[in-house]
């Protein structure tokens, strides 16, 4: 059934209710009322279609990098490399700029843009090695008082032999651990995919906002699909399950705000959608200057411990 | 939402055919047991040494001492926020789960003591919807991990987790972050952890709490990874080691401090809870 069947089946039943003989003492109002609220409910939501445009427009090929912010929003930027352990992780970009005068650190997933890179950057999905850099260069933030932004953009961790080898459950939970005592003003950005373990890794921030059109989930709509459905063929399906777009993450408290995007995408025009970006950006940098340190981390960790709806 | 249910028909279509194997049977070396051979012989097989899945309460019944289990947080319970449905929908699933297990989530915590030692215990249950974390497994952690600061005692935690719980969306994926602010805390109290990972041990679970133990032990033969070796066959396909995930490869790539069988884990707990007691 489409959505608009549903709405159309949903008003059906409410006239039908509204029109009924009512005996004395009996509750329809009730039924009416839920029905309602389902209606309201129904025509603010993000519709399946909307969210699987989301999905398609967060991989775009044309999609803004992080690289492709960096350049349009900082100045003097400095790209730190590798892990002082073993290796240098071109899934994850670190380094240091200066924001409006600013000086701030910055780590963020790159994807590729051609075969070649996509490759050498594993399509945006690193290593435990990039983790290990970038609680390495988020550490230089947090020594120095420079305020961490961190731009997410990965269909996850990346999923192979050496990755497990080398420790990548443990990777993401240090990072997440090191990202909570962080006596400096955090915030990310969901720019993209906001791909599961690999992504909250570098997500645990003061603030966290979504560009429009990015997603952000527990799974790739792929990967929910198989397990779930048996057949990743179900994927769209499995997207209007989980509602991985921004206006449920944002209903959900799971970001603090949504960046808008130029018409049509960010990939329609990388210097506006950068500096919509920027300009969300330094809002929530100015907020974050009121609280100090302690209160910072205090708040943090308030904000993450409250996430979650049980009974 | 009606548009989401989908035709039942898909599951009949898709479904790999199952092989069933009574899970009394050892798949290992096919050694066949009674359920209570198993139960005293604390679900490893005599034969092989196998570690068959145990169940939440026979482990604490096996770790605490006699009556001295207290549980606390059972009325914490998973909503559905997200009213999800795949093939069937969350809340059918989970009040299967329920009916099919006993218990309320696939976390059982609460205080206990241990050789007189007094412990906070939580302990992950397989069997509830292969032990995933949604909400509710996160605020029990978390509530363990405060309780443990409170009472100033040890928190041992025993995983066994297919991961995060897809049908709660992002909300599961936040429970990650969520655990681990409540186990920074803990550290910041300086209260020991102790994990304990038992088969299996995967995803958003080893990628949040289960991996910032003081100490690490796991059971011989648990798969401990990110990623099973499935999913990292199929997306790669790269030929994957013999022993790809499991706990010895952990062991020997350093992610963990020993590998112990069940038989001796207690012994090894109350060791280095008289170690880490307070002088």
């Amino acid at each position: 059934m489409s959505s608009d069947e549903h709405e159309l089946n949903l008003r059906q039943r409410l006239s039908g209710l509204s029109r009924l003989p009512l005996l004395r003492g009996a509750r329809v109002s009730g039924e009416a009322e839920r029905l309602e609220q389902q209606l309201a409910r129904l025509q603010a939501e993000t519709s399946d279609e909307e969210i699987w445009r989301s999905v398609e427009l967060a991989r775009h090929p044309d999609r803004p990098y992080t690289l492709d912010y960096v350049e349009r929003m900082l100045d003097d930027w400095v790209e730190l490399h590798g892990d002082r352990g073993r290796a240098d992780d071109g899934a994850m970009v670190t380094g240091i700029g200066s924001l409006d005068g600013r000086t701030v650190v910055v780590i963020g997933n790159q994807k590729g843009r051609d075969v070649k890179e996509r490759i050498a950057r594993q399509f945006g999905m690193p290593y435990p090695e990039g983790y290990v850099k970038a609680m390495r260069v988020m550490e230089i933030g947090a020594r120095f008082g420079f305020p961490i932004v961190s731009l997410v953009d990965t269909p996850g961790a990346y999923p192979g032999v050496a990755a497990e080898q080398h420790g990548q459950g443990g990777a993401i939970a240090r990072s997440q651990a090191t990202m909570v005592r962080l006596g400096v003003p955090t915030i990310a950005c969901i720019i993209g995919e906001g791909g599961s373990g690999g992504a909250v890794a570098i997500a645990v921030c003061d603030r966290v906002l979504m560009q429009e059109n990015a997603i952000y989930s527990v799974i790739t709509p792929e990967g929910c699909a198989a397990i779930l459905w048996r057949d990743a063929g179900e994927a769209k399906k499995a997207a209007a399950a989980f509602k991985p777009d921004a206006r449920h993450c944002l209903d959900l408290g799971v970001v603090d705000g949504i960046v808008p995007e130029p018409p049509g995408g960010a990939q329609t025009d990388h210097d506006e959608a950068a500096r919509l970006l920027k300009a969300a950006l330094a809002e929530s940098l100015e907020e974050l200057d009121q609280t100090d340190a302690e209160d910072l981390v205090r708040r943090r960790r308030a904000k993450f411990r409250g996430m979650g709806v049980f009974a | 939402m009606t548009e989401a249910r989908i035709d039942v028909q898909v599951e009949h279509r898709h479904a790999p055919p199952v092989e069933q194997k009574h899970p009394n049977t050892c798949p290992k070396c096919g050694s066949h047991y009674r359920d209570d051979e198993l139960d005293a012989a604390l679900w490893v097989c005599g034969h092989c040494g196998h570690h068959f899945p145990m169940r939440a309460r026979a482990r604490i019944a096996w770790y605490a001492d006699p009556g001295s289990f207290v549980e606390e947080a059972a009325g914490v319970r998973s909503d559905d926020p997200l009213e999800f449905f795949d093939l069937r929908p969350y809340a059918e699933r989970l009040a299967e789960a329920e009916l099919n297990t006993g218990l309320g989530e696939a976390i059982v915590v609460g205080q206990a003591a241990m050789d007189g030692h007094p412990v906070q215990l939580a302990v992950m249950d397989f069997a509830f919807m292969g032990g995933s974390m949604g909400s509710a497994v996160g605020e029990k952690l978390s509530r363990a991990c405060d309780a443990a600061v409170e009472r100033s005692v040890p928190l041992v935690a025993v995983t066994s987790s297919g991961g995060a719980r897809m049908q709660e969306g992002i909300l599961s994926l936040m429970q990650l972050p969520k655990t681990v602010c409540a186990i920074e805390d803990l550290h910041e109290a300086r209260v020991p952890l102790f994990v304990v990972m038992a088969h299996p041990t995967t995803a958003g679970v080893l990628a949040s709490f289960a991996s910032l133990g003081d100490v690490t032990i796991a059971e011989p033969g648990a798969l401990i990874a990110f990623t099973g070796p499935r999913v990292v066959q199929q997306t790669t396909r790269e030929k994957l080691p013999d022993d790809f995930g499991l706990a010895e490869q952990n062991l020997r790539f350093g992610h963990l401090d020993a590998i112990v069988p069940r038989a001796d884990q207690r012994a090894y707990l109350l060791r280095l809870l008289r170690l880490f007691a307070p002088a």
